[in-house]
């Protein structure tokens, strides 16, 4: 169990570190200057050399390749990315002040993206008429083909616009997060429910489930007792693909819809090249993913009583 | 038919021209069960036989309303003690599964809940069928004596068990209790025993008339072994497309079937026969020279974990010799060390100790490539033909592919001679060229396994288990063929086999093994009449059918 577990905190710890490292190599090989972008554009030639040099000095830009990278890296382990090229903020307080709103938004659209799929895979299940079962099923392929900017472009068009339900952007209160969470969660539902729909449909033809009808089960009682613990162990698999739906969701989410997060802020970082706060938001996405997926090995002996019997004896 | 029950009490089980249908095609239903009719009254232990496809499985699902969404009931009836349940919705028929009817299904190691403990399972079993559902306390105690009426004695201690923490024949009981605990009047056992061993099955079969005769339930055996079932039934009913063909008591049946089916049927149960297969044409070869030989073969398998090294020893110590032209079965139960033997016979594993001997050359030890040009002399046949071919293959393709690896039969047409060759030889012809795997049934498929073995002219074939998943009547047809094979060709065979009932009628040598070592070894009309040691002994006794070599011996 100590070996289990040792491994997988390593193996998290790595994901961080390769992240934190590749993103270093990949924005400074990135042919633009840094220093470049933090004049005008208008006047980026007529900037003395001297003043450059001052200013990449004061960000760190001139010194060796590797040196930058060990400094920077000593730094990350205290908790410091350096400053925002762009606003001079501290990295790590201009992420945590947006945070919070993306994580809800997160959070919201995965409980709801869980719900969808789960409603979705009973219905399927528990469906006797066929056709109702192939329309219920045509379902996640569909969520997963409506890119994010329409079906949110299409909600804000119905129901702030039209009907005025919602307001149409901004993160003010409740009601503003209602279309986002819903734009967020239909895609990162499609991939789950998908899954869930095929693992309740094998687990429903499996040997146990007929034992459970010979013992006089009822179909409701056989999909809640037998199917849903059995079937619901595949989904867990696929929470680093959920994860990564989930964060590409919310940098178009954030912008369709205006609200402050990580998302949008990844993308202006990009746009405007923000070396520190790109490496920044990368790093802090590898630890959410590498969390995700340590939680997962963690939830999975839980669940499974095999697996729990291999770890104790391996 | 007159029917002896029709002016007493009514059977508990009865079934009235059954008609299944399976659907195909839009709107197209080919019948699986064809107007079957059967009962089974209280305190009687009746056999439903029949090979794959013969619809015995869809009659026993339709009876307990546990049809898959492509199959209806066309026509028929099915009564519980004179009730008519046909056509009742699941709803209904949960009121009668459990309570009335018990059932016990085929493969226990996929019939259990993996991630609930067994005795939560029993529970369940319980409660669905008692009209009091709060009285947790009883409940428990209920499932603990199911359990121990199934036979589990150390009830309390499995009670806490997931399944993957008991064997085989321990999990079948499990099902069994399961089937108790609604304290049914009628068990319907599907194949119970087909996925356990030997010395199992006959417990598990025994403990199933013990119960017939402690409470008095009716017993529905279904079961592809002629064997089991005239071992213990009252009465037995024979399955072939849908229809039965055979019904009557079991010593009727023996001595005198009406049916041209059940009489072949019982001719290819291999107890029926006393002794080896001859060859239909031509003698037996006569006992050459020592060709395999494997001294001192031990092999053990380093199981991965902390702490202590806990190792499994599949191999100690193992000594084999196959003459030529013989045939040198090694029987055993599941774990024995069987497979572990013929994989390292083959050089498809390499052992820690002792030496495998081809003739004059070394087999251990080997590198890849000369262990590639003595492949050419030792040909492998594995167990399940489903598998062992390449479903995108077509059969020419198959049995070209050593011809192609080793670069012989150069030029398509002499490939496709070489493989007709071949097909003939396994008693398939042209008209199998261009099929695929799929297109063909179970013992085609072995057919085409053994011409693929075949074409590079070997001189050993190691067939591990290649009969076993067959049907018996195919079963005998692939034994005919490969003790013809072996005339013609003077091979010799090395048979893996957890069948004693087979090894008699195909083998010269056999070598009894259990956990790793060969407990007795010698000729097999030796070892079959004095067993030395008492796990043969027990083995021998475990064969189902011994009343059908009785009657064969008449």
């Amino acid at each position: 169990m100590l070996r289990y577990l040792a491994l997988k905190i390593g193996r998290a710890l790595f994901v961080v570190w390769a992240a934190f490292t590749l993103t270093f190599v990949l924005l400074f090989v990135l042919p633009a200057d840094p220093v470049d972008l933090l004049f005008d554009p208008a006047e980026v030639n007529s900037v003395p050399p001297e003043v450059r040099a001052q200013v990449a000095a004061s960000y760190g830009f001139d010194r060796p390749v590797i040196l930058q990278y060990l400094t920077r890296l000593g730094h990350a382990l205290t908790g410091d990315f350096g400053t925002s090229v762009q606003s001079g903020r501290p990295v790590v307080a201009t992420i945590l002040d947006v945070l919070p709103s993306t994580l809800l938004l997160a959070a919201g659209a995965l409980a709801l993206a869980l719900v969808i799929a789960f409603v979705i895979a009973l219905a399927a299940t528990s469906a006797r008429r066929p056709w109702v079962r192939d329309l219920v099923e045509a379902l996640p392929s569909g969520a997963v083909s409506v890119p994010v900017f329409l079906s949110g472009i299409l909600m804000l068009q119905i129901f702030s616009f039209r009907l005025g339900w919602f307001p149409a952007f901004g993160d003010e209160g409740a009601r503003s997060l209602v279309l986002p969470l819903i734009t967020l969660a239909i895609p990162v539902s499609g991939p789950i429910a998908q899954l869930l729909v095929r693992s309740f449909a094998t687990e429903f033809r499996s040997g146990y489930v007929t034992t459970s009808w010979a013992k006089g089960a009822t179909r409701g009682g056989i999909v809640v007792r037998d199917v849903f613990r059995n079937a619901s162990l595949p989904a867990l698999t696929i929470a680093g693909i959920t994860f990564g739906n989930l964060i590409a969701g919310s940098v178009i989410t954030e912008t369709v819809f205006a609200r402050q997060g990580v998302g949008r802020m990844t993308q202006a970082a990009i746009n405007t090249l923000d070396v520190p706060l790109v490496q920044g938001t990368v790093v802090l996405v590898a630890v959410g993913f590498a969390l995700i997926n340590l939680i997962v090995d963690l939830i999975y002996p839980l669940l499974d009583p095999r697996l729990r019997a291999a770890l104790a004896t391996g | 038919m007159t029917d002896p029950h029709a002016d007493r009490q009514d059977p508990l089980l009865r079934i009235t021209g059954l008609v299944i249908d399976y659907r195909t095609g839009r709107r197209r239903w080919t019948p699986a069960v064809r107007g079957a009719t059967l009962h089974v009254g209280p305190g009687e232990f009746v056999s439903l036989v029949g090979e794959s496809g013969s619809g015995k499985t869809t009659l026993v699902q339709g009876a307990l309303g546990l049809l898959p969404e492509s199959a209806r009931i066309r026509a028929g009836s099915i009564a519980y003690s004179g009730v008519d349940v046909t056509g009742w919705n699941d709803r209904r028929m949960a009121l009668v599964r459990g309570n009335y009817v018990g059932f016990i299904p085929q493969d226990p190691n996929t019939s259990l809940n993996p991630v609930k403990k067994i005795g939560q399972q029993v529970i369940e079993a319980v409660r669905f069928n008692e009209p009091d559902a709060r009285d947790a306390a009883r409940h428990r105690q209920a499932a603990l004596d199911s359990m121990r009426t199934a036979g589990l004695t150390d009830a309390e201690r499995v009670f806490h068990q997931y399944p993957h923490e008991l064997s085989g024949g321990m999990k079948q009981r499990a099902l069994i209790a399961i089937a108790l605990a609604g304290k049914p009047k009628i068990i319907v056992a599907d194949e119970p025993t087909s996925a356990l061993d030997v010395t199992v099955q006959k417990v598990i079969l025994d403990h199933l008339v013990r119960l017939r005769e402690e409470l008095g339930i009716g017993v529905l055996l279904v079961t592809h072994d002629l064997g089991v079932a005239l071992d213990r039934s009252d009465r037995i009913l024979v399955m072939r497309d849908g229809e039965i063909v055979e019904e009557g008591p079991v010593r009727r049946v023996l001595e005198n079937a009406a049916d041209d089916y059940t009489r072949r049927l019982l001719d290819a149960a291999p107890a029926r026969h006393a002794g080896r297969l001859e060859p239909a044409s031509g003698r037996r070869p006569l006992p050459g020279r020592e060709v395999l030989r494997a001294r001192g073969l031990t092999k053990t398998y380093r199981l991965r974990g902390r702490g202590p090294r806990r190792e499994l020893r599949a191999l100690d110590g193992v000594d084999l010799v196959v003459r030529e032209g013989t045939t040198h079965a090694i029987v055993g139960e599941s774990g024995a060390g069987k497979s572990t033997l013929a994989s390292i016979l083959a050089g498809f594993t390499s052992p820690d100790h002792g030496t495998v001997h081809l003739g004059d050359r070394e087999l251990t030890g080997l590198s890849r490539g000369r262990l590639r040009e003595i492949r050419r002399d030792l040909q492998f046949v594995f167990q399940n033909p489903f598998t062992s071919l390449d479903p995108r293959f077509t059969v020419a393709e198959i049995v070209a592919e050593p011809l192609r690896a080793f670069g012989l039969a150069r030029g398509r047409r002499e490939r496709t001679a070489r493989v007709t060759e071949l097909l003939k030889a396994v008693a398939l012809d042209e008209r199998h060229l261009h099929r695929l795997p799929g297109q063909l049934s179970g013992g085609q498929r072995q057919r085409v396994a053994i011409a693929r073995a075949l074409a590079l002219n070997p001189k050993i074939l190691v067939l591990d288990e290649a009969v076993s998943a067959l049907d018996v009547s195919v079963q005998a047809q692939i034994l005919r063929l490969l003790v013809d094979l072996q005339a013609e060709y003077g091979l010799s065979y090395v048979f893996v086999t957890h069948d004693l009932g087979v090894v008699r009628l195909i083998a010269d040598d056999v070598s009894v093994m259990k956990d790793g070592v060969v407990v007795e070894t010698g000729p097999v009309e030796h070892v079959f009449r004095s067993p030395r040691h008492d796990y043969t002994r027990r083995l021998l006794e475990a064969i189902p059918g011994a009343g059908l070599a009785v009657a064969g011996a008449r």
